[in-house]
């Protein structure tokens, strides 16, 4: 029974995340296009806002990437810079670093929602729902380092890069990666996927729609007299 | 199809780069642009306007999406003006465009409400009695349950009723106080019929069919000047807005135009770029004052000095130097100046007595009708004396000869009067008081004698007595009562001599420069000489709400008759507060007061009736001693009301109620005793066993048991003494701090019988409103009422001619209904509730002494019928008596059709009547016909608001082309001229409610006004009596400037005085009496109209609340602030003997030392702390004020000085009024529950 828990969580649920994940921000951003939104809350209140959302911002972008990077280079790839102790080491430094930039600025942005009146009676169960989420998902996360420092082998990171690369590869078998991997990562793990599963229904959207291109774009858009427009 | 897919065109978006790469042509989707094409999309628009007290009238496209009204914006399609002349559009201020989020806000009234006591009271007295009306009795007769509910008013427990439930309730109630106490104790109040006629006329034509008594607003608001009837016999008739823009002199005097008259303002701004000057006067720095060439800023209260001195210099520089033909020609032809006044000896001192009359002479001088009525004048050719045609006395019972055409009446020939007797055979030494020398604290006493003896021409004259007498002309009382010098040296020599009423003089009252005064009243003159009278004073509020106030107007209107400038175009005297001309008047009375049915309505005073029955005499602390003129003819006594008691007594003001006694029962007892019920009632009157109620307004019999408020917030607006009717009239948790005459042993009244204060008058409060008001909050039982947006209407204002709609855009939401079918849905459920105990029933009606009747020339003398001075007349020395035919189980019946008396009777208004048979047919075939039992034939329905907008429109003339014409020629019979060219080129219009809707329609000229509306002229008042040479509805048929009733006499008002503001006595004893450890000022309270609402609508509206800031402040300069440690947000607390209010400080430069100023009307609802005075929650504005009568507005049967509803009578004013202020040291916001567990209220049994 613990197996198949175990294969369902981390051989299946990842799947079934991801679809949801897809699908499901396909469906809302056909049928829900006034919802597709980040939801800011500057208008009501500017306190704890600013310095929040940036130490927040970059810690979580330079997370993800890292996460992204670290999980599915291929052993192969990163061996001609570095081994895998050192790997491990330099993502425990970094994504510290980053960790606790995006420890302090969630806990801010958490804080004011929960107990600026005017914010907390302006917010949806989601609102307040997905940060909780990343909240508890960080601590998971900063709460593996002390693990990770217990075996600097770095062997428990490869494990989990193999599990990652299976996953995205469609191999069979890849929960077998996890098992024997402490609780806290199956934890963060486990509470990652679920993020994807969740994402279609919060204001984590705003992420598909992240403005990159205007920095990159022609001053001066123009259209030409009668043409076609959709 | 998909937005995904759309997306999906990165190698289509960006066809082509150009300028180097920083431009792209681009191909990317619009769809997006949908978004904001629907927020602005919507599936009709409709025409309405705001039905509140502003006079704006104006013009809003209303927006519906879904079903839902979204927005509004202004309607810009007004017909256009003449060329040369800016257009009206676009109207609308920031606070009508917010009105829409009322509709479906928190505060929005959704279903009718009932005070859970009183509820549970009710459902158990129904489960006992299977007769509504006995239930009602039987709560009433149990004094605990009576109080139960009273004393909860105003701290909420209200649960949600049925219509049914609420209509049976308050039908029961009114049955059985009709049946027990009488119909006049169901009181009515709603004001300012003109911003929602119909709505206006729901209720008052119920009260009207079952005998109750519709009260007056206008007085009571303050917003009515005494000196408009004193001077012209007509209230407010004014010049709309446009005709600003043809003045060549402009003054704003105590009015905040941009501010208060937002979608108006525009002409005065364009007027300036014709080259209009501008002069702002006002203590502040206004809004208005930015648009000045020239600020004047007298001391709050003392404009009345400023305009005597601008009067000395115009007198002493035009007239007393003969120059300015124009001014001395107007002068003759349209005011009483060349009329005679007796010299009447006094204390061995000549004083101006009454206006000589016809009658005080040899043979009437050939007058025979009315002779006591007619003034008489000097011929200027022959020196020879002569009546002039015109006076009121040839207005009743004669006809051809009520003209101005100067005529001899004996001759008829076209006579000049003299206007001075300089340089005649005789010249006397005249006493005129002076009033400024005893002034209260922190205003300018000057040290003057308190009369002032000036030498004045005159003439001697031998009387029908054989004595011999001596007289002079108005023109010359008025020149030396401004002490200009006429060539006897006994007057100030120069501008800077410190002496009545000379610009030095006036500078040290005011504090304005007699260099400004001087240089203003030239400029003023100057104009209005070259311009034919195109200097005009737009007056408003702030110097109308003072204790003489009306001597402040009579100042100002002295100008402006001086320099003939009233009815000329561009001149003029524009006064625009409150009254927003109802201009299809007499079309409308009919369906208002019922008078289809049977006349006359009751109609009562309402400040003399709040000063009664809210008790605040009880706490009258001014003095007539106080008030009396030193040259007073006779010693007039008692408190305040005593003379409200002689006035009802006397005929001259209307009583509600009306006597100790039910007015149903009078009928049978006079029929049982033989008599005629008049003659019944005048003589029980006279030997005392009966009683009027205003002699003891504390006796239960005579209290007032039902009122419905309508249309207001009485309590949170307009009701000064605030906390007296709390304590008083609803019996509930109240913060006056001051104890009555008798708690005092202060001397009492004389007239009224002195009892032990009752609290709690009323037995049942019900209110209508859109919205949780401060009134509702105090209500038993509260109705959901449409709004502006879910009703049709009718809506006019005297700031521009249109005649503009309320349209339902969308239903009533909720379980809301119109004022219309509120209103016959009661009428219906009381008709039901009748039998077993109302039917047929003959109700003894007492009515004033009323102007535009013959019995406005009642009383040429004062005399009290109680202490035998005369004997009791109906209609004569005291109310008129009429039985009036009630058939009450038919009030429904009657509400919903046009009744027979206009048949019969026909209409008209202000003194000229018209058959109007033929509008009753059309009426018949437009609105339908029914049956009505009782009544022969078919009657024209009225069932729907429309169809009540309908009746309106075709009796009006102003909206009928055929009634103008036949109301021209009504009164073209009583001046010998023919008026109907004024009509003719209309005949056939005739303007629909659906017209209306479609576009503002333009009104036309009839004589129920003084104004012409044609393509030739603004509408302008006055005008039809200078260029038509129609009389004013004065003793003199010309412009009054002099009043020579009696108690004008007595309290020195025959002309226009300095008055300084009085003492109220109502703050010096609470300073320091409950101390909080700040530091306490006294400051004047001073409370004028609001920036982000108009009274108290959109003062609790979220829109204007996030505009301001948000809740209760009151604005104090930084000198007052300094002293008292306040700074800017800081919580203060303004109390004294009449109660306490919490706000916040605006610390601000624009107010100057010694005032605390808040605008009037914030409501209570919102931001409102405990009051560490009271130990209750804070007032309202009102509740450090009391209302205070002034006894020569309570003058009556007197020509021009008749009642009229809403035309003349007692007024509220509020300004002389101190408080201390001081900062708070706790702010309490009383948020813990009441604590109070109500029972769980039965269920109906029966359903």
């Amino acid at each position: 029974m613990s197996d198949y828990l175990h294969t369902l969580a981390f051989g299946i649920y990842p799947y079934i995340a991801v679809a949801v994940f897809l699908l499901g921000s396909l469906v809302r951003f056909e049928r829900e296009q006034y919802s597709w939104k980040s939801g800011s809350s500057q208008l009501l209140r500017r306190r704890q806002l600013r310095i929040g959302s940036y130490l927040f911002h970059i810690g979580i972008l330079f997370l993800l990437v890292g996460h992204t990077v670290g999980l599915l280079t291929p052993k192969a790839v990163y061996e001609v810079f570095l081994t895998a102790p050192q790997k491990q080491m330099l993502a425990i430094v970094a994504g510290g670093i980053a960790g606790t930039m995006c420890f302090v600025g969630l806990t801010m942005l958490l804080h004011r929602r929960l107990f600026d009146a005017r914010i907390r009676a302006t917010s949806s169960f989601a609102d307040i729902g997905i940060l909780g989420l990343l909240w508890v998902q960080l601590v998971l996360g900063l709460a593996t380092i002390p693990f990770s420092l217990g075996h600097r082998d770095g062997a428990v990171m490869v494990q989990l890069s193999h599990w990652a690369q299976d996953i995205v590869t469609f191999q069979a078998g890849a929960a077998a990666h996890l098992v024997g991997v402490e609780w806290v990562f199956k934890a963060h793990i486990f509470l990652g996927i679920t993020l994807f599963v969740v994402f279609p229904f919060s204001r984590l959207v705003h992420i598909w729609s992240a403005p990159i291109g205007y920095a990159f774009r022609p001053y001066q858009l123009v259209r030409r007299r009668g043409a076609r427009t959709a | 199809m998909s937005h995904f897919l759309d997306r999906l065109a990165f190698f289509k978006r960006n066809v082509e780069g150009f300028s180097a790469g920083h431009g792209a042509v681009t191909n990317e989707p619009r769809g997006w642009e949908d978004a904001y094409r629907q927020r602005w999309a919507h599936d009709k628009v409709v025409r309405s306007t705001h039905g509140v007290n502003c006079t704006g009238s104006c013009s809003w496209k209303i927006y519906v999406k879904g079903g839902v009204v979204t927005w509004e914006t202004q309607q810009t399609d007004y017909p256009r003006t003449r060329p040369g002349l800016p257009n009206h559009e676009p109207r609308g201020c920031a606070r009508g465009a917010s009105y829409s989020w009322y509709l479906y806000s928190a505060n929005r009234m959704k279903y009718p409400m009932m005070r859970k006591r009183l509820l549970r009271l009710w459902r158990a007295a129904r489960t006992e009695h299977a007769d509504p009306v006995e239930a009602w009795a039987s709560i009433q007769a149990d004094e605990t349950k009576r109080r139960a509910y009273q004393k909860v008013r105003g701290l909420g427990g209200f649960v949600r009723v049925s219509w049914e439930e609420a209509e049976e309730l308050i039908a029961a109630a009114n049955v059985h106080t009709a049946r027990v106490h009488g119909p006049d104790r169901i009181i009515g109040f709603s004001p300012i019929p003109a911003m929602s006629m119909v709505s206006y006329a729901a209720g008052s034509r119920y009260l009207s069919l079952i005998g109750g008594v519709c009260m007056s607003f206008y007085d009571w608001y303050c917003d009515l000047p005494p000196s408009s009837p004193q001077t012209w016999g007509e209230q407010t008739d004014v010049p709309e807005s446009a005709d600003w823009y043809n003045a060549g002199f402009l003054m704003m005097w105590g009015s905040n135009v941009p501010q208060t008259r937002t979608p108006d303002a525009h002409f005065m701004t364009e007027a300036r770029y014709r080259g209009t000057k501008t002069v702002v006067v006002t203590p502040d720095y206004s809004e208005a004052s930015k648009f000045a060439d020239l600020w004047l800023h007298p001391k709050q209260g003392t404009d009345a000095a400023l305009a005597m001195a601008m009067g000395h210099v115009i007198l002493s520089e035009w007239h007393a130097k003969g120059r300015g033909e124009y001014f001395l020609d107007y002068c003759r032809r349209y005011t009483d100046m060349p009329m005679l006044v007796l010299l009447e000896e006094k204390d061995g001192r000549l004083v101006p007595g009454r206006q000589l009359r016809a009658a005080d002479l040899e043979d009437g001088l050939g007058e025979s009708n009315n002779p006591d009525w007619k003034t008489v004048a000097i011929d200027e050719a022959t020196g020879r004396l002569y009546v002039p045609t015109g006076s009121i006395g040839f207005r009743w019972g004669e006809q051809g000869k009520w003209n101005l055409e100067g005529r001899d009446s004996r001759t008829l020939e076209v006579t000049t009067p003299r206007l001075t007797l300089l340089g005649g055979e005789a010249a006397a030494d005249v006493a005129f008081p002076y009033f400024g020398g005893r002034a209260p604290e922190f205003f300018n006493p000057t040290a003057h004698e308190e009369i002032v003896t000036r030498r004045v021409p005159a003439r001697r004259v031998t009387l029908k007595d054989g004595s011999t007498r001596l007289v002079a002309t108005v023109y010359d009382l008025f020149l030396a009562n401004y002490g200009v010098e006429r060539g006897f040296g006994d007057c100030p020599a120069s501008y800077d001599e410190d002496a009545p009423y000379t610009p030095a003089w006036a500078e040290k009252v005011c504090g304005v420069r007699r260099g400004q005064i001087v240089a203003t009243a030239r400029e003023f003159a100057a104009n209005a000489e070259k311009t034919n009278g195109k200097s005009m004073v737009i007056l408003g509020a702030a110097v109308n709400h003072w204790y003489h106030g009306d001597m402040i107007y009579r100042g100002i209107i002295n100008l402006l008759v001086m320099c003939g400038c009233i009815g000329q175009s561009g001149g003029g005297w524009s006064h625009y507060v409150g009254q927003e001309k109802l201009r299809p008047q007499t079309g409308w009375v009919p369906l208002a007061f019922a008078t289809d049915w049977g006349r006359p309505p009751r109609q009562q005073n309402s400040t003399s009736f709040f000063y009664a029955h809210t008790g605040q005499y009880r706490y009258e602390r001014l003095q007539v001693e106080e008030l009396l003129s030193p040259t007073a003819p006779q010693a007039l006594s008692g408190s305040l009301i005593d003379f409200n008691v002689r006035a009802e007594r006397m005929g001259w003001l209307p009583s509600a109620p009306q006597l100790q006694a039910n007015p149903l029962r009078i009928a049978e007892a006079a029929a049982a005793s033989g008599e005629a019920p008049a003659a019944y009632v005048a003589s029980r009157l006279a030997e005392g066993t009966l009683r009027m109620s205003c002699e003891d307004p504390e006796h239960p019999a005579n209290w007032p048991r039902n009122l419905f408020i309508w249309r207001s917030n009485l309590l949170g607006s307009s009701g000064k003494g605030h906390e007296y009717f709390l304590r008083h009239l609803l019996g509930t948790t109240h913060g006056v701090q001051g104890k009555d005459l008798g708690e005092e042993g202060a001397v009492k009244p004389q007239e009224v019988t002195w009892r032990e204060a009752p609290e709690g008058k009323l037995d049942l409060l019900v209110t209508l409103d859109f919205r949780m008001s401060t009134t509702c909050v105090y209500s038993d039982i509260v109705l959901p009422t449409a709004t502006w947006y879910e009703k049709h209407d009718l809506n006019t204002s005297d700031m521009h001619p249109f005649i503009h709609p309320l349209s339902a855009a969308v239903d009533p939401a909720w379980e809301a209904r119109t004022d219309w079918a509120i209103f016959k849905g009661i009428a219906r459920r009381f008709s039901e509730l009748c039998p077993g105990h109302l039917g047929v029933e003959q109700d003894v009606v007492l009515s004033p002494l009323m102007h535009d009747t013959a019995q406005e020339l009642a009383q040429g003398v004062v005399r009290d019928w109680k202490r035998g001075e005369c004997v009791p007349l109906p209609g004569k020395t005291m109310p008129a008596i009429t039985v009036v035919e009630r058939d009450y189980p038919r009030t429904y019946a009657r509400f919903t059709a046009l009744g027979p008396l206009m048949d019969r009777l026909g209409n008209g208004g202000k003194g000229i009547g018209w058959k109007t048979q033929h509008e009753v047919d059309f009426l018949a075939s437009l609105n339908g016909a029914v049956e009505v039992p009782g009544v022969e034939g078919k009657r024209p329905r009225i069932e729907s608001d429309i169809d009540a907008a309908e009746v309106i429109l075709a009796l009006a003339p102003e909206t009928n082309g055929h009634v103008a014409v036949k109301a021209w020629e009504a009164l073209s019979r009583n001046t010998g001229r023919d008026h109907t060219h004024l009509a003719r080129g209309k005949e056939h219009e005739a303007i629909r409610f659906r017209d209306v809707q479609a576009q503002p329609r333009k009104i036309i000229s009839s004589p129920t006004w003084s104004g012409l509306e044609s393509e030739e002229v603004c509408y302008n008042a006055g005008y039809t009596n200078v260029h038509e040479l129609i009389p004013w509805r004065t003793l003199s048929g010309r412009q009054q400037l002099y009043q020579d009733h009696p108690w004008m006499q007595a309290f020195g008002e025959q002309l226009c005085v300095y008055k300084p503001p009085v003492d109220l006595k109502a703050h010096l004893e609470m300073l320091g009496r409950v101390p909080n450890g700040e530091k306490e000022l006294v400051l004047n309270f001073i409370t004028p109209h609001q920036k982000w609402g108009i009274h108290s609508t959109y003062s609790d509206n979220l829109i204007m609340l996030t505009l301001n800031r948000g809740g209760p402040v009151v604005w104090i300069s930084e000198v007052d602030a300094r002293r008292a440690g306040i700074e800017d947000n800081d919580w203060v607390e303004a109390f004294n003997l009449n109660g306490a209010l919490t706000a916040r400080a605006v610390v601000s430069q624009r107010v100057p030392e010694g005032m605390i100023l808040m605008y009037h009307a914030q409501e209570k609802i919102v931001n409102t702390p405990g009051s560490e005075v009271m130990r209750t929650r804070g007032g309202i504005h009102n509740s450090v004020t009391r209302a205070v009568l002034k006894p020569t507005h309570m003058i009556g049967g007197y020509a021009q000085l008749s009642y009229g509803f809403n035309y003349h009578g007692t007024i509220g004013t509020n300004r002389d009024e101190f408080v201390v202020v001081r900062k708070m040291a706790k702010v309490d916001w009383m948020d813990q529950p009441a604590g109070q567990g109500d029972a769980a209220v039965p269920a109906v049994a029966a359903e």
